[in-house]
Formats: C-alpha cells, structure tokens, sequence
C-alpha cells in the first residue's frame, strides 16, 4: 500500500450515520499539493523510459525497422520489435474470456489500424527513448485503409455492447407504423469519439526474479492481474498491481490493454524496472474509443400522440480484427411506451483499434438520437416535449413487461421543470429571443442508464483498540471513491469514518470487480455491507453468549452498532462498546468477509435503472450560428445517494460530457488514410470553462427495495444520457434547423438567416 | 527529438549573425515552435533564443504618434495596456480571444506574427504537405479540410493563417520593423505573409536570419478607437481557432464612414485586407445596406477549396457583424468574452 493519509477534514460528519453526508472528498488535499501518487509518479530505482512506436499507416504490414540507428543513440538500451521480445505464455490473440480484448503486443509486422505499437524504445531517459522511436524510420507495405461506416459490407454482430442480444422485438413495428396517424423517419449519426481522460495511460513495471510489481491506472485490478498472469505465465500472488487514483478513465482503463502489456514486456527484456506513459496522440488508438453510429428511427403516434410503434435501428463499427459493438439502439427498450418496438443493429469493420465501452456505452449514442427522434415526433404532434414524454411513460419496462424496482421519473420531470421554468417555452421554434437578439431554444431529454451490479468481496476488521479497518481493491477514478466507500465502510463497522482504516487501490486486497457500468459503488458498497454486518455478527457473538456482558442473551433480539458499541435492538440501554467486548474475549481483533453480487432472483422480476430529465438553455447567434449552452437543470433519480457532494459533481461531468456530446467532441478521421487528424486535446475539443454554463442539479429521493442492500443505483453515467439529446433539442428549439449529425456544427446553421 | 545547438546571444546584432546559417532558427516562447519540434514538423539545427535580448520588451509612443511594439512583448501584457487597449481596442480584443490565458501570458508579439498555419495534414509528418516539405503535395486538397481557406489558396496548398493579432493589424496598416544581415529594414506587415503560389514552403517574405524586432501602428491607427471590433466565430466559446474573423474599423464622420478597414482572418495563408469593401464604404453611410454590399465585395473572389464553401457565407456575415458592431461604437470595456458573437449576453465571466 502507497502511504495515504488521507484527511477528511472538513469532514461533515451526523452523528451515528456518515451514508448520506455531504463529504468533501478525503484525498482532495492531497491532489491539490500534487501528492497523490499517480502510476507514473513512481520511479524505482535503475528505472529505464520506455517509448512506442507507432504505426502511422492504417492496414498493410512494417517492412524495415532502422534498429541500428535506434540503438546507435545515445542512451538508448534495447529496442523491443516482432523479432525481438520476450515471450508471452500464451497467445494475445486469443479470447481467454468476454473482457478479454485482443491487444497488438509486437506479434507480428501487421499493421490493422493506425497508431498501433510497432516497436518500443528503451532507454536511459524519456528523450532518449523519444528521439530513438524516432530513428526507426518505419517503412511500410499500405493496403487500402477501411474508414467509416459504409467502408464494407455490413452484418449483424452475434451480440453487441457486452452480451446483449442484436435485435429484439415487441408486438408488430410494421402494423404500429401503419396505423399511425404522424410519423417519423429520420436518420442521426454520432462521430467516433476518445474517451480523453485527463491522465494518459500509464505503466511502471519491476521484476524481481518471477514476481512483478506494476503501478498503472486501472478500472479493474483483478481482471488486469488476471490478464497479466495468463499472458506472463505467472501465478497471481506473484503479482502485484498499484493503483491508489487514477486520473479518469471513462472506460478506457477497465481491461489491460497493448501499451501496458509492453511495458511489462519491455521490463522483462532489459531486466530493469520500466516506464511506459502514452503520449496524447497515442491514446487514440490502442485503448479504445467510442464507435461511430448511424441511427435509423422510425416513430408512429397515433391522434392523440400516443406512441404505436418505436423502431431503432443501428450501424456502429468494429476492429477488423475484434468485437465491440456499441448497443446504440438498446437506448429504446426502456423509456417510452410504445405497444411495439424493434431494435437492431448492423456493423462493418474498419481499420481502427478495437472500439470499447465509453462513458455510457450505447446509452449516450443511443439517448441523443431517441431524445431527438422523441422531440421530433412530439412537434409533428404538436405536443410540449415533456408533455409528450408524460403521455407516453412507461409503468413497466416496455420491452420486458417486468415492473421496475423503483422510478421516480416523474417526480424527476416534475422538479426538473419547475426548477427550469420549462411551462413559459414556446411550442414553434425560433420564438425567443434574448435582450442582445440571440436566438434563445429550451430543450429537454430524458435520462436513463441501468443499475447494474458486479462482483465484490470485501474484508472487515474490528480491532481492541476500538478501531476498524475495511480493505477492498476499490477503485477511485476521481469519482470519490476513497471518500464514498469509506462512509459506507464507516455505517456498517458503526465507528465514526476518522477511526476506520479504508484500504483500497491495491491489487493485494479482496477483489472489487470493475469501476464500471457505474455499479462500482453499488457493488463495492454491497461487499462493504456484507463484510461489515458479517463482523459486527462475529463481535456480537463474543458478547451475546458472555453472560459477563450486559448484551448477554440478546442474540435473538439482536444488536445495533453505533458508535463502536453493541447495543440491544429491544434496549437501547444496555450495550457495550467494541473495546470492552474484544477485551474480554481476549482477541486483538475479529475479522469477515463479504461479497457483492446482482440478485438473479430480483433482477428476474424487476427492470432496475436510474432515470433523470434534463432542461437545456442554449443561444444561438441568428446569423452566425454559434452556439452557446448557457443554462442547464438535470433532476435524477437513482437510488439512494450515498454522499450528495459527489454525486453532484458526477452529475455535473456527465452533463457536461452530454453537451459536449451534442456540440464538441468528434475525431477527425482522414477517409483515405484512417488516421485520426485532430488526436490532441487543442483540436480534439471538449468544452472549455467558457463552454459550462451554470448547472443545477436535484437528486430526487428514490427508495429501492430491490436493487440492492443498500439502494444504490449509481450515478457515473447517466448524467450523459439525456443531457445530449436535450442541448441537441435546444439547438433545434432556437433555430428550428434539426441538424441530426453529430457534433452540430455552425455550417448546418448558416442555412437559416 | 533531433539534436540541436541552443545559443542565448545577448545583442540582436550576435543573434542576427547566430541565426544566419542554414538550419537556424529564432526561439521566442516557443508556444508554437517546440510543439512543432516535439512533432517533429521542425527539424532544428540551432535555436537562437531571443527572449534575453534588451529592449524588445517595450511599447513605446513615438514622436509622430507612432505606436511601437517590441518583438517581445508578451500577448498579455500588450492586450493589458490599458493606453494600448484604448487606442487599438480592436488589436486588444483579438489578442484577448486567442488561445488561453497560459499561453497568451508566455506568446510574444514576434511569435504571434509568424505562427505557422494549423493546418492538420501539416502537423501530421505522415502525411503529405508541400508547407512542411516543398513539392511532396498536399493531403489537404482532397482531405478534411472544412477549415482551409477560400481566399488567395493555391492548389498547392489551401491552409490559412491562424492569428487573431494580425488581423485587425493589417487593418491598421501595422509595419513590421525587421533587423537582418544587411541591415534595418521595413515592411508592410500586409507583405509579411505570402500567398501558397507554387512556393507554400514559405510563409512570409522574410529572409534566413530575419529577426522581428518590433511592430509599428501608424499615427492614423489611432483614429478609428471609437469604432473598432474583432469578432471571431469559432467551435466553442473560448480555446479555439477562428473558424473565420474579421476586424473592422470605422472613422465616421458627420454621420458619414470617411474611412473604413476591414481584413478578415481564417480564410486564407494570411491576415486577409478587404480593401475592395473599404472602397464601398467610404463617404457612404454606415447602414446595413452598405455593409452587405461590403460583405459581397469583400468575398467576391473567394472559392471554396474543399467542403467548405459554408465559409465564404460566413465570412459575409461576420463582416456585415463586425462593420455593425464597429459602428455601434466601441465599448467601454473590452467584452468578459472578447470577439465573442456571446460578448454581450449578461453573466458571461470568461475571458
Ligand atoms: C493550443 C493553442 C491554441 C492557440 N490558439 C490561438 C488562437 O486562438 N489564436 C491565435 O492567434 N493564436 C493561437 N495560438 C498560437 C499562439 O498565439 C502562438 O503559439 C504564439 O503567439 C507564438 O508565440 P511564441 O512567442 O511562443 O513563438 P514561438 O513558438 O517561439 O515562435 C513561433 C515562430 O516565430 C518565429 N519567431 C518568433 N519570434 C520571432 C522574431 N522576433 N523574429 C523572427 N522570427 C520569430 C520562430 O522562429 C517560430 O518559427 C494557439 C496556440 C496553442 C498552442
Ligand atoms: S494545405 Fe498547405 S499546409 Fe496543409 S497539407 Fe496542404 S500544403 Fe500542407
């Protein structure tokens, strides 16, 4: 473990119950004075830098390498090409397991997309090894590249997204849309995108003898070690893997990936610890990204704008060399009402990495073209857009039948609205004008992702001293996980949240599945739970069959931990405190285990999501088209929140990544050569502060039975759903253009004066 | 990145004669000059770092009214200058709508001028670029290219010029004072950058170990204060490129434009003088008439050089924009968001 002290101070902290509290997060200081400790950071000593070369054709096959000129520089120590590299124990090309991602680790001089590893440098210094990539001087034999969406003949993927079926149907689409009285048919397409995060991918890698220490950001400890050992030939516990913060991943750190890999690779040639950092340019391509899609959806409503028939089709792309499919149109099973609804989905393959989960994986692509197709249809019907929505809410899962565990989207729409003073909007579009004459448009969507849940494990201590420890291998993202799971760890172990030991961030700890889907804190939370009630159990044991303590006898009625004491449930007046009853046993501390896991048996008869409404502002210059978001309120209903200070924040970066969704981020990609032209984050535009226009958002109160024992629903990902469709709407609500590709762009606003 | 000797002269007569062999360069704060060598675009041999030399750090009113700016001033300082702002509040506005406050504190007046286009396909040693490597073609022709230019482009190359800073400066007729191997010398900044032609390898007219070492406005700059705008339409609402730009500046006189300027930015491989729209201008009054009949003369020899011709409209409109803002007067602030089509809109707190 990193030494972290992590400070909670100013820690607001209720009495008896920290789940719920507004917690500034503990490790805050600590990164403001830059003393977090990211991968990177690390430098063992004897440390060499390794730099990849990467290929900067799309398809074909690398010729020559000049290795000589390479190692001819000073400094330089080796070069790690196809001919030259350690072995890895089993082929990388094979697909051990569905998380498992094919990944180019210098098998071979095939070159499938551009950017892709070629060689790596290892060297004394980072220039060194920088200048040495250089040097290779790659040359190529270029086959035509594969770009975009109509590249080759499409088909349908056996699964997309992670396992969900291609297609589904409900009733009849065909008749739906006969009968309708309005209908639409109108296509959307969404760009590739990266998912960007702020801290490149980053891997420091030391042998000793067969073990292996690595720090690396990761979304996923036990499933990288697991990777790490079965493409090293290892076993587990001589595996070691860091990673206390990562500096976001949206996705792209979840599964190990090529670059690491060949940072432990590198380590293992020269003999000498090794650090491998991409450089932005090269985190867009051989760690994921999001897939373009082109949207087909065809809507029927009947007179009364009631839905008759949703039909959601979607193209997306993969690797010529792998599966992913972004499950766009999964978007449509679980919003609206409609008696019949078909989703589908086709795909070409194209020369690029691998596509892979990115921030709502399907759901963001999905919702922006559902919202605006929904927004379409209720102006073909001449119905408000919330009112719309309200005709056709859905009281159970449309494509299920199943009932929901718990949806408070009403009540999201209701408080959305009124904080938004969404009844003064005008139905036509391009009515309102600001004081300067900007073209002023509201828009609306509706948010929604899946409460998932993984697996987690997690340990508990109580010890004599009265204090506690919780260890789980729990990831912090910068989502607050270091401050979140230690409140629940702090509720279940009854101790206040300063006399609790949290460990988390190691792979050394009891596996806490994946920080993804945005179930981590639900199932990280669910493994707390469980281990905290499994030790409060063990210490009441001790004491419930003492007949020297006062809780003598109560094991039937029970006991309460509060405040590092046991206490009857039937008396709250006779109890006994942690350190008494360890005392007296004579133990220096009592410890449990407990896991996380989905309910079969619930999720077999619930439909479970977090829902939200999100109101857009924009202005939009009338003549020049540009565009400004300048006011946004998201209401979300997603379960019980654990500390409203970081859901906050969450909701605020998923609104945030919405609009950036609907205005900004697209790569660029050459349609001859594959390459990405805009791979750096002055052109690759996200918004800026300027870009952010006050937010607000509410957390409506929703209370799930059933989701888990904690009622956690998650929060990471919804705040993107949603949000993008209801800037898109606004967008069209200003200036009545519907621009339906994505990012919109000032030329497709010029055309209306 | 390739080897390279770094010399810190300390007079600009030893960096002039440092940067007079092949393979030299100027590095001032090196903003856009290291990004193009980390990418290897730049293939320095030496770097002759002028940020030490004494005496290109001023601004200075001369006896004719003059206004000169050292080289070396930085972006910020100059936007800053509150008598500087006042009297060229066009140049203040479009400095202060470029790049980041980062990297305007660090840009210098000479580095500004002579950034090199944004052209991707440029940047992309991978690609073929006839800018970076005479005679090797242009990626850009036939590549994504909805930002390239649409006035003064060859089909050897199509990029533009990025600058905000030069536009409403070739407005105000701003000269470049340049010291070389023969001598003192001076231009016209509107000469300093050069049209593609069949030579887009060169940028700017200047020659092997030219140093930039002021800028000039002349006298009658000043004269247009109380009606000068740059407006600047770019992809987000700050932190980026224009898309395309214009200043505009306006002498009027007894309800009547006496003198007009105009230059546009982004459509072409320089700041791009409308002296045509001027024409129309002159004598006549400043309605929305005469500035569409502007914006039509200003743009009547562009063409679209790839997808596009969205520009040129744009370009119509945003001079149309600008003579309107212009003629409303200048404000007596410069905007929270400068250049913004935004600046007006109430609670707006970035620059
Ligand atoms: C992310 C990003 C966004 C940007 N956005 C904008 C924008 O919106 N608008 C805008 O206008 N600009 C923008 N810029 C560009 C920025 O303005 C320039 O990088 C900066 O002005 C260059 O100044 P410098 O002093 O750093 O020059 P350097 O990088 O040091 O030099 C640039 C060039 O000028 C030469 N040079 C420098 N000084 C002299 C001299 N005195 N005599 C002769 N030659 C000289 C150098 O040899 C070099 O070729 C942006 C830059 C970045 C990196
Ligand atoms: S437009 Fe000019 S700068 Fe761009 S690739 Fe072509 S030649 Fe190079």
């Amino acid at each position: 473990m990193p030494e972290l002290n992590l400070t909670s101070a100013p820690a607001h902290l209720r009495h008896g119950s920290s789940i719920g509290q507004p917690l500034t997060r503990r490790d805050g200081v600590l990164k403001v004075k830059g003393q977090a400790t990211y991968a990177a950071d690390n430098h063992p000593p004897g440390m060499l830098f390794a730099v990849m070369a990467v290929s900067s054709i799309a398809r074909g096959r690398v010729t020559s390498l000049d290795v000589a000129a390479a190692k001819g520089h000073p400094g330089v120590v080796d070069v790690m090409t196809p001919d030259h590299k350690p072995e890895l124990a089993i082929d990388p090309e094979i697909k051990t397991n569905p998380f498992v991602f094919r990944m180019e680790v210098l098998q071979s001089d095939e070159v499938r997309y551009a950017n892709q590893p070629i060689a790596v440098v290892i060297a004394e210094t980072l220039e060194a090894a920088t200048e040495g990539a250089a040097l290779l001087a790659p040359r190529y034999e270029v086959l035509p590249a594969l770009v975009g969406l109509d590249a080759g003949e499409s088909f349908v993927p056996p699964v997309v997204g992670v396992g969900n079926p291609t297609e589904n149907h409900l009733g009849d689409v065909e008749a739906g849309l006969a009968a309708a009285e309005k209908q639409i048919d109108a296509i959307y397409e969404t760009p590739p995108q990266y998912h960007n995060a702020m801290e490149p991918h980053a891997i420091v890698a030391a042998w000793d003898g067969d073990r292996l220490q690595i720090d690396m950001p990761t979304q996923g400890l036990m499933l990288s070690l697991a990777r790490v050992a079965e493409l090293f030939g290892i076993a587990h516990d001589k595996i070691h893997i860091r990673s206390p913060f990562l500096g976001g991943g949206f996705g792209s750190k979840g599964l190990m990936s090529g670059p690491p890999t060949l940072g432990i690779m590198a380590a293992k040639l020269v003999g000498r610890p090794v650090k491998l950092v991409l450089r932005r340019e090269q985190m867009y391509g051989p760690v994921g990204h999001r897939a373009p899609t082109r949207q087909r959806l065809r809507i029927g409503a009947d007179g009364e704008g009631r839905l008759t028939a949703l039909d959601h089709h979607a193209r997306t792309v993969s690797s010529t060399f792998d599966d992913f499919y972004e499950p766009a149109a999964d978007a449509s099973h679980t919003l609206y009402a409609a008696p019949a609804i078909r989703t589908a989905h086709d795909a070409v393959r194209v020369n690029t990495g691998t596509p892979l989960f990115m921030r709502a994986p399907g759901e963001a692509t999905g919702s922006i073209a559902l919202e605006s197709a929904i927004d379409e249809m209720a102006w073909a019907c001449g119905i408000d857009p919330l009112a719309f929505r309200l005709k056709n809410y859905a009281e159970v899962e449309p494509i299920t039948g199943k009932p929901f565990s718990s949806k408070a989207l009403r009540a999201c729409y209701e408080q959305g609205a009124a904080r938004f003073g969404w009844s003064k909007r005008s139905l036509q579009p391009r009515q309102m004008r600001d004081d300067a004459g900007l073209l002023v448009g509201w828009g609306m969507g509706t948010a929604t992702f899946p409460a998932l849940m993984f697996q987690a494990e997690a340990r508990a201590v109580l010890r004599r001293d009265g204090s506690g420890a919780m260890e789980i291998g729990a990831h912090d993202m910068g989502q607050g996980a270091w401050t979140a799971l230690a409140q629940i760890a702090a509720d279940e172990l009854g101790l206040d949240i300063d006399r609790v030991e949290f460990k988390a961030g190691s792979s050394d700890l009891p596996d806490a599945g994946i920080a993804g889907g945005s179930a981590h804190t639900a199932t990280a939370g669910a493994a707390i739970h469980s281990a905290g009630a499994a030790v409060i159990a063990k210490l009441a044991d001790f004491a419930t069959t003492d007949e020297r303590s006062p809780l003598f006898g109560a094991g039937n009625a029970g006991v309460i931990a509060r405040d590092g004491r046991l206490i009857r449930r039937d008396d709250e007046s006779r109890g006994e405190s942690y350190v008494e009853i360890l005392a007296r046993a004579g133990v220096a501390e009592v410890e449990a285990r407990g896991t996380g896991a989905p309910n079969p048996a619930a999720m077999e008869e619930y439909a479970m999501h977090a829902h939200g409404a999100v109101f857009a502002e924009v202005k939009v210059d009338p003549e020049l088209g540009q565009i400004r978001v300048t006011r946004m309120v998201g209401a979300f209903a997603a379960g019980r929140i654990v500390n409203p200070h970081l859901v906050k924040s969450q909701l605020f970066g998923g609104m945030i990544w919405g609009m950036s969704f609907a205005l900004h981020e697209e790569a660029i990609t050459d349609r001859r050569s594959g390459r990405i032209m805009n791979a750096n984050l002055g052109e690759y535009h996200i918004p800026v502060n300027a870009d952010v226009p006050p937010l607000d958002v509410i957390t409506v109160e929703e209370h799930d039975p059933h989701v888990n024992a904690l009622g956690i629903k998650g929060v990471g990902e919804i705040g993107i759903t949603g949000s993008a469709g209801a800037v898109a709407n606004a967008v069209w609500h200003a200036t009545g253009v519907r621009v339906r590709r994505f990012p919109i762009k000032i030329e497709e606003l010029l055309t209306q004066r | 990145m390739k080897q390279f000797d770094y010399v810190r002269p300390a007079t600009v007569a030893e960096a002039v004669a440092a940067a007079a062999q092949p393979g030299a360069v100027y590095l001032a704060a090196g903003t856009n000059l290291l990004d193009l060598m980390k990418g290897g675009v730049s293939r320095p041999d030496r770097l002759v770092d002028v940020t030490h030399l004494g005496g290109l750090d001023q601004i200075e009113t001369l006896a004719d009214g003059s206004l000169r700016i050292g080289a070396l001033v930085s972006n910020a300082d100059l936007a800053h200058d509150a008598n500087f702002a006042k009297s060229y509040p066009a140049v203040a506005e479009a400095l202060l709508s470029g790049a980041s406050a980062q990297l305007r504190n660090a840009a210098t007046v000479g580095g500004n001028l002579l950034q090199r286009t944004r052209c991707a396909y440029f940047y992309d040693t991978a690609s073929r670029c006839n800018k970076r490597e005479a005679g090797s073609g242009c990626d850009a022709r036939e590549g994504e290219n909805r930002t390239h230019a649409v006035l003064g482009w060859s089909e050897s190359c199509i990029a533009t010029h990025p600058s905000d800073f030069c536009v409403p400066l070739v407005a105000l007729d701003a000269v470049v004072e340049i010291e070389g191997k023969t001598g003192r010398r001076e231009i016209a900044l509107e000469e300093l950058h050069r049209l593609p032609g069949n030579t887009p390898e060169r940028d700017s007219a200047l020659e092997a170990g030219d140093l930039i070492v002021a800028v000039r406005l002349p006298p009658a700059a000043r004269g247009f204060a109380t009606h000068a705008r740059y407006l600047k339409v770019r992809e987000r609402t700050s932190y980026a490129f224009a898309v395309v730009s214009a200043a505009a500046a306006l002498r009027i006189e007894n309800g009547k434009v006496a003198e007009a300027r105009l230059a546009l930015g982004g459509v072409a491989a320089k700041p791009w003088r409308a002296r045509a729209a001027e024409d129309v201008l002159k004598g006549v009054a400043p309605t929305a008439d005469a500035f569409q009949e502007a914006a039509w003369r200003a743009l009547t020899d562009a063409k679209p050089s790839g997808d596009n011709a969205y520009k040129i409209e744009l370009a119509r409109r945003i001079v149309v924009r600008a003579l309107t803002l212009a003629a409303a007067g200048t404000p007596a602030r410069i905007p929270a968001l400068p250049a913004s089509p935004f600046a007006s809109t109430s609670g707006a707190i970035h620059a």
